[in-house]
């Protein structure tokens, strides 16, 4: 199962290594991680995604706490939240062709954000399913470059992760 | 991003350093700010090595008086030097080593303490912070290298961040869960003509570290609650017990309940080995009476235990019956392995207080039925007992033939128990720790989780040079004290005067033992033709070596040993090579019970 965890770190050297050492130290996989400082420049936020059931997410959300750099967490999957992922992707675009990519990029709310007399770039953002789902509906067209960031998002309402 | 570069020291022009003076702030180098730290925190011994990269700081020890250094042989043996301290003492071992290779030795020690939650605090010199990245002389990335085995590490970038870095490197290393706290110290930072103020720093607090201080009341009643219930209850406690100071409180509150206890490999002596509700060690080596005690328990009172694959066996099979609670300060040590249905988190100290207290109250109401299901769940546990699983077998034609079991019985007899023992890794352990019964805490000093071959010896001396009075015994192997035997040297320069008893039976014994099992007797490597002649070796590095071949030797030559108090005896014990190691668990797929009790016989 899908899980997204949120990370409040302490901005430090060798911090994020520890993290993503931990994941590889203990036969976790990171499908997804995004990071960077927050408004309060001692922290940084970490959104990670991974594939884990409830005892193996336990363990983990338990073994990161253990690192003496995170200051909290949240698995946002837990309750209700919002994700987005941004992703940049470079298609052939030439005869026929253009004038569908531009049509199925407008369904999918994407901007085209770079032209070229034979490429358009579509920036999109959304859940990883969106995403992938453009991408399919993509199949007919040459893809050139895919670029994802990665999940990042938050609790809805009222819940939030500070200090 | 997460900030990766150096903040570069901040030189102090004549003006600054001149208004400092007359604010009567100290300044000290690097250096002198480091051992002012390290006696802070009431450091009594260094066990180090010399090297590049820390020159400064032993010269800033040189001009000291306070701590004494250990000058080691190898950098791995001053890990275990004062991973032997930290056991024996409670306090924090402290370890300074050199960049480079330096470090790179210290890292088996390092990963030892993290395996056992040793509180360990390990200074390692680094490069000068320009050329760290550069691949320059004796340079390791530490840090990195450290990572997965230590519970924190720093890289220190300024001198004037020294005190605060050390003391939290204390806090954390002997605070919740004790572990080893690698601080890497580039050479520049402690640079004796780089003088900086020098501040003691106040309490520490570290906003993303508050370990638990006591156990949740509400989970403490239900777990009372479910002891009093039990019909077959079993307490299964580990070295968290001792680590965490809860032995008196554990020792108290079996007597009161009258349960059966047994402990880990690491909780020996937690609850005394002789007492008659001590059914001894469970596990994989564990007795017939604890490993069906826990089998037909239907409760288990987990106490700073972690159920490791080495106790539960096959994880599906594991006590089919009980009820599980635990007790633990690492929550992470909580449903690992084995869902448990209360757990508490929380130092063992205080959280055995406060039970102890209720188990108090509800035992006078405890009923003549709940009495008389005791009675009968001590009569099942006797009938284990009556197995006698730890009877030495000797076939006919071998009177004469030393079993290592005798061997490890005879030390146990010659000094009353009265020993530090330290081990090493392999059938000699097993035989030490089933055979020599450990009635008090700290006494028993083994590399449990990592099972590090070497750790014996300088183990052994960390004892030593913590309690210089007391006798402390390292029983080992002719494979595992050739794995760091070079502190030989060591022990004759600060004259330690510990009792090896090498149990020499002439091949890696616990491999062979399993090629003998699973692999139809193809000795792969395990056998060691050019054994070194042991008493000529020690006798070269001036001490007193023994040699017993005869059974009839055995205890009178070990009195003879003990009996040397002012030097280092080595005796190498000639034992039965063929032996092994039993009780042992069916595996794979057995449960706690599935054992095999001698060769070819099994449950």
């Amino acid at each position: 199962m899908k899980r997204i965890l949120s990370i409040l770190l302490e901005n430090e050297a060798g911090a994020l290594s520890r993290v993503v050492g931990l994941f590889a130290q203990r036969n976790y996989n990171i499908e997804t991680l995004t990071v960077a400082p927050t408004e309060d420049a001692t922290l940084s936020r970490l959104t990670l995604s991974t594939i884990a059931n409830d005892k193996q997410i336990e363990q983990i959300t338990k073994q990161l706490n253990k690192l003496i750099d995170v200051v909290k967490l949240v698995e946002l999957t837990e309750g209700e939240h919002i994700e987005r992922e941004l992703m940049l992707i470079k298609l052939r675009a030439t005869g026929a062709q253009r004038a569908e990519v531009k049509r199925t990029s407008d369904i999918f709310r994407g901007l085209i954000v770079d032209v070229t007399s034979t490429t358009y770039t579509v920036q999109l953002t959304g859940t990883g399913e969106k995403l992938d789902a453009f991408l399919s509906a993509m199949s007919e067209t040459t893809v050139m470059e895919v670029v994802r960031s990665g999940v990042s998002g938050l609790s809805r309402g009222e819940k939030v992760l500070a200090l | 991003m997460p900030r990766l570069g150096f903040t570069v020291s901040i030189a102090y022009s004549a003006d600054i350093m001149h208004i400092l003076r007359t604010l009567k702030v100290e300044m000290l180098s690097g250096g002198d700010i480091l051992i002012r730290g390290l006696q802070e925190e009431d450091v009594e011994f260094v066990f180090g090595y010399p090297g590049g990269a820390v020159l400064h700081i032993y010269d800033a020890l040189f001009r000291q008086n306070k701590i004494k250094h250990i000058l080691v042989r190898h950098e791995q043996a001053a890990t275990h030097m004062a991973d032997g301290y930290a056991r024996a003492t409670g306090r924090p071992g402290v370890v300074l080593v050199t960049s480079g290779p330096g470090a790179t030795n210290a890292i088996t020690g390092i990963a030892t303490a993290y395996m056992d939650s040793i509180p360990m605090v390990v200074i390692s010199g680094q490069v000068q912070s320009h050329l760290i990245g550069t691949d320059s002389f004796q340079e390791t990335d530490m840090v990195g290298v450290s990572r997965p085995i230590v519970k924190h590490s720093f890289l220190v970038k300024r001198a004037e961040d020294i005190p605060l870095v050390i003391k939290k490197a204390f806090y954390i290393a002997t605070t919740g869960r004790p572990g080893p706290v690698v601080v890497d110290i580039p050479k520049d930072i402690t640079n004796p003509t780089d003088l900086v103020p020098y501040e003691v720093p106040g309490k520490v607090s570290i906003r993303s570290y508050n370990p638990a201080s006591k156990g949740h009341t509400g989970q403490i009643k239900k777990a009372v609650t479910m002891l009093m219930a039990a019909e077959r209850p079993m307490i299964y406690a580990g070295g968290g017990v001792i680590l965490g100071n809860g032995c008196e409180q554990l020792t108290e509150m079996t007597r009161q309940l009258g349960y059966p206890i047994t402990n880990t490999l690491m909780g020996l002596g937690a609850y005394p080995a002789t007492d008659k509700q001590f059914l001894g060690m469970l596990g994989m080596h564990g007795t017939y009476e604890a490993n069906n005690a826990m089998h037909h328990c239907d409760l288990i009172l987990a106490i700073g235990a972690r159920f490791d694959d080495r106790v539960t066996n096959s994880l599906n099979k594991f006590c089919p019956h009980a009820k599980i609670i635990h007790i633990d300060v690492d929550p992470a040590s909580i449903s690992k392995n084995i869902d448990v249905d209360v757990p508490i988190v929380g130092p063992v100290d205080t959280v055995l207080t406060e039970m102890l207290a209720q188990v108090k109250i509800v035992l006078p109401k405890r009923t003549d039925t709940q009495h008389s299901r005791l009675k009968e769940w001590w009569e099942q546990i006797e009938g284990w007992r009556r197995q006698d699983c730890l009877k030495v077998i000797k076939a006919k034609g071998e009177e004469k033939i030393i079993k290592p079991q005798e061997a490890v019985s005879a030390v146990y007899k010659v000094t009353g128990g009265s020993t530090y023992v330290t081990s090493d890794v392999g059938q000699h352990q097993m035989f030490a720790a089933l055979y020599h019964p450990f009635d008090e805490p700290r006494k028993w000093i083994n590399s449990g989780g990592l099972g590090t071959m070497g750790f014996g010896l300088p183990a052994a001396m960390g004892v030593q040079v913590a309690f210089p009075d007391a006798t402390v015994t390292c029983i080992t192997g002719e494979g595992s004290i050739q794995m760091n035997i070079q502190e030989l040297s060591t022990c004759a320069q600060y004259g330690l005067p510990i009792k090896v008893i090498n149990i020499n039976n002439q091949s890696l014994g616990m491999v062979k033992q399993w090629q003998d099992m699973q692999y139809e007797g193809r000795h792969s490597h395990s056998y060691m033709d050019s054994l070194p002649d042991f008493v000529k070796l020690v006798e070269a590095y001036g001490h007193v070596g023994f040699q017993i071949n005869d059974l009839e030797d055995l205890e009178p030559m070990l009195k003879e040993a003990y009996a040397i108090k002012d030097k280092l005896v080595f005796v190498d014990i000639m034992v039965d090579p063929n032996e092994h190691v039993y009780p042992m668990h069916v595996a794979p797929n057995g449960s706690m019970r599935d054992m095999w009790l001698s060769k070819g016989v099994r449950t």
